[in-house]
């Protein structure tokens, strides 16, 4: 039973989730985890627990790293509540929870923030189609359903994840039609500097070159340099097209799976009025943190991906460094402990973060892509409003994301702006309205997850027990 | 427009799908069954009554809306399957449809 308070709650059972509950545990502190999914992992260790050796086998060593943290976190004094989401959180630490259908308020003094990642979305045309879903959509297929494309599939886009899948997929026995890369050919270029320092951390470099020669030994179709990505079909999908070396091919397929990188999920960060910051590099925005995960707001802290993309491994790292200034903080651990119990997490996070620069360089998606170019393109896919809707707005004076919202609706669908914010953003940059920046993205206020009145009502009832 | 490997065909549950009762593996989301079970649309946008399946798959686009044990506006992705339970394909805001077939 979910107490009214805790010392520390952790939301999001991820790697760095799963390392922080296993780090506090042991130490006589009172510490939840939430998660909204049924069983521990998050998205990148989804299912690890129960998924059968073939499929573990399928989805390769990292993956299955993902049963050492959750047999850890199983171990550990943390109570666990799968199925509950939290649709709200203040800058006083109060959180507003959605377990076994009933609401409730509960507080903690300290307060964890693992939301993970969440795919960037790009609109292009045709992306509303039935039969176009993000690459993350097929890798959660996979792991939680052991579903795979009946009939063949388009990967598109850019990024690391768009690789892995496709190796998946081959291991799988899947009908890859084509790997439709995106990344600009002079990224390779302007990665180049950042290389040397991401030969210290080559296993990364080493593991990508793989599953390239295994691809291409097993004849999948990749084609550099692609544009104009596009998905065409009546209702629903029945083609992608795209421009090659200055010529336009199609090619016949139901199933088209894209991915442009991943950004932080931090719409309950920014609920909870947490300083956020744009990064240029990552073209998202991240909430501000020192090196233990605190955020602006006393009491609250960010680990993993949710605080900027630094991937599986560094999340766990950063999990477990936050989990000791939790520690820390409820003086449970001297300053001095917590300092010598954290020298080999930095020293694992610090290798680990050497890749990274390459792979933002490598894998920059183009503003000009991020600003959807074509005016038709719907961009907010709750509300249907166009790129040209929102550039007509920002030429009739509507100069950045909020005025724009409340101008077109744009944003105030069921996602409440998760899949158009960034675009937005870049489109009023791109139209002569304000540039992006630390504060581009719409506002965002609680609930953050869809509540019912019902479930309102039912708040005070829950609390008075 | 998926299918599910062999090995991962364990138990199975009986739910009512668009009317229709079927036999489907459980522990997986609501989502994933109707993508394997090869239904292309799961609900009509309220907007321009155009066509809209699962997106992203983890709880954050609300293109997979669908009406789950006749409550409407059900993410279908994060939604496991029950025995019994029964999933409508969702017209518009939430109401059920009558025929609807892509």
């Amino acid at each position: 039973m979910l107490k009214n308070h805790y010392q520390l709650l952790i939301i999001g059972a991820g790697p760095a989730g799963l390392a922080a509950a296993a780090t506090v545990s042991g130490h006589g502190i009172s510490c939840a985890l939430v998660d909204e999914q049924p069983a521990p992992g998050g998205q990148i260790y989804r299912c690890s627990e129960s998924v059968s050796e073939q499929r573990a086998r399928i989805l390769g060593d990292e993956y299955q790293r993902g049963k050492q943290l959750i047999t850890a976190f199983r171990n550990s004094d943390a109570e666990y509540f799968p199925d509950t989401r939290i649709w709200s959180l203040s800058n006083q630490r109060q959180i507003g929870i959605i377990h076994q259908e009933h609401s409730k308020i509960i507080t903690a003094d300290q307060i964890l923030v693992a939301s993970g990642a969440m795919e960037r979305p790009v609109p292009f045309p045709g992306w509303t189609l039935p039969g176009v879903m993000q690459a993350g959509a097929g890798q959660i297929l996979f792991k939680s359903a052991g579903a795979i494309p009946g009939y063949g599939v388009v990967l598109a886009g850019s990024g690391p994840l768009l690789l892995l899948l496709a190796w998946q997929y081959m291991n799988a026995g899947v009908d890859i039609k084509a790997i439709l890369d995106v990344t600009p050919l002079t990224n390779h270029l302007l990665a180049l500097p950042k290389l040397p320092r991401a030969l210290l951390a080559h296993h990364y470099l080493t593991k990508g070159l793989v599953y390239q020669k295994d691809l291409r030994r097993a004849g999948v179709i990749t084609k550099l340099g692609v544009s104009a990505l596009q998905a065409t079909g009546e209702e629903c999908l029945q083609t992608v097209s795209y421009h090659h070396f200055g010529r336009q091919h199609t090619i016949k397929t139901e199933l088209l799976l894209t991915h442009f990188g991943i950004i932080p999920h931090i719409w309950l960060t920014q609920a909870s009025g947490c300083d956020h910051w744009w990064d240029k590099h990552q073209k998202c925005c991240r909430p501000q943190h020192d090196d233990w995960g605190n955020t602006s707001i006393d009491g609250i802290m960010v680990a993993g991906d949710g605080a900027g993309i630094n991937g599986a491994r560094s999340a766990e790292h950063a999990g477990r460094l936050a989990g000791l200034q939790a520690l820390y903080a409820l003086g449970v651990l001297t300053e001095q402990a917590r300092d010598e119990q954290s020298i080999n997490d930095r020293k694992w996070m610090q290798t680990d973060c050497h890749i990274r620069p390459f792979l933002e360089a490598y894998f920059a998606i183009p503003d000009k892509l991020l600003a959807t170019p074509d005016n038709d393109t719907i961009v907010c896919r709750c509300e249907e409003i166009t790129a040209g809707q929102i550039r007509d707005a920002v030429a009739n004076g509507h100069s950045d994301s909020n005025q724009v919202k409340y101008f077109t609706r744009c944003g105030m669908g069921p996602c409440q702006g998760r899949q158009c914010a960034n675009a937005v953003a870049h489109i009023i940059a791109d139209t002569g309205g304000q540039a992006v920046s630390d504060n581009s993205l719409f506002r965002s206020r609680p609930p953050v997850a869809p509540l019912t009145l019902a479930q309102l009502a039912d708040l005070h009832e829950a609390n008075s027990q | 427009m998926f299918k599910q490997l062999p090995d991962s065909i364990a138990e199975t549950v009986e739910v009512t799908l668009n009317g229709q009762s079927i036999r489907v593996t459980q522990g997986i989301s609501v989502a994933a069954m109707v993508l394997t079970q090869g239904l292309r649309c799961t609900r009509e946008t309220p907007v321009s009554n155009s066509k809209r399946a699962p997106f992203c798959m983890m709880g954050v686009c609300y293109d997979c809306l669908m009406v789950i044990d006749d409550k409407a506006n059900q993410r279908a992705c994060s939604v496991m399957v029950k025995d019994g339970m029964t999933i409508d394909t969702q017209y518009g805001a939430g109401s059920k449809p009558q025929v609807f077939q892509c």
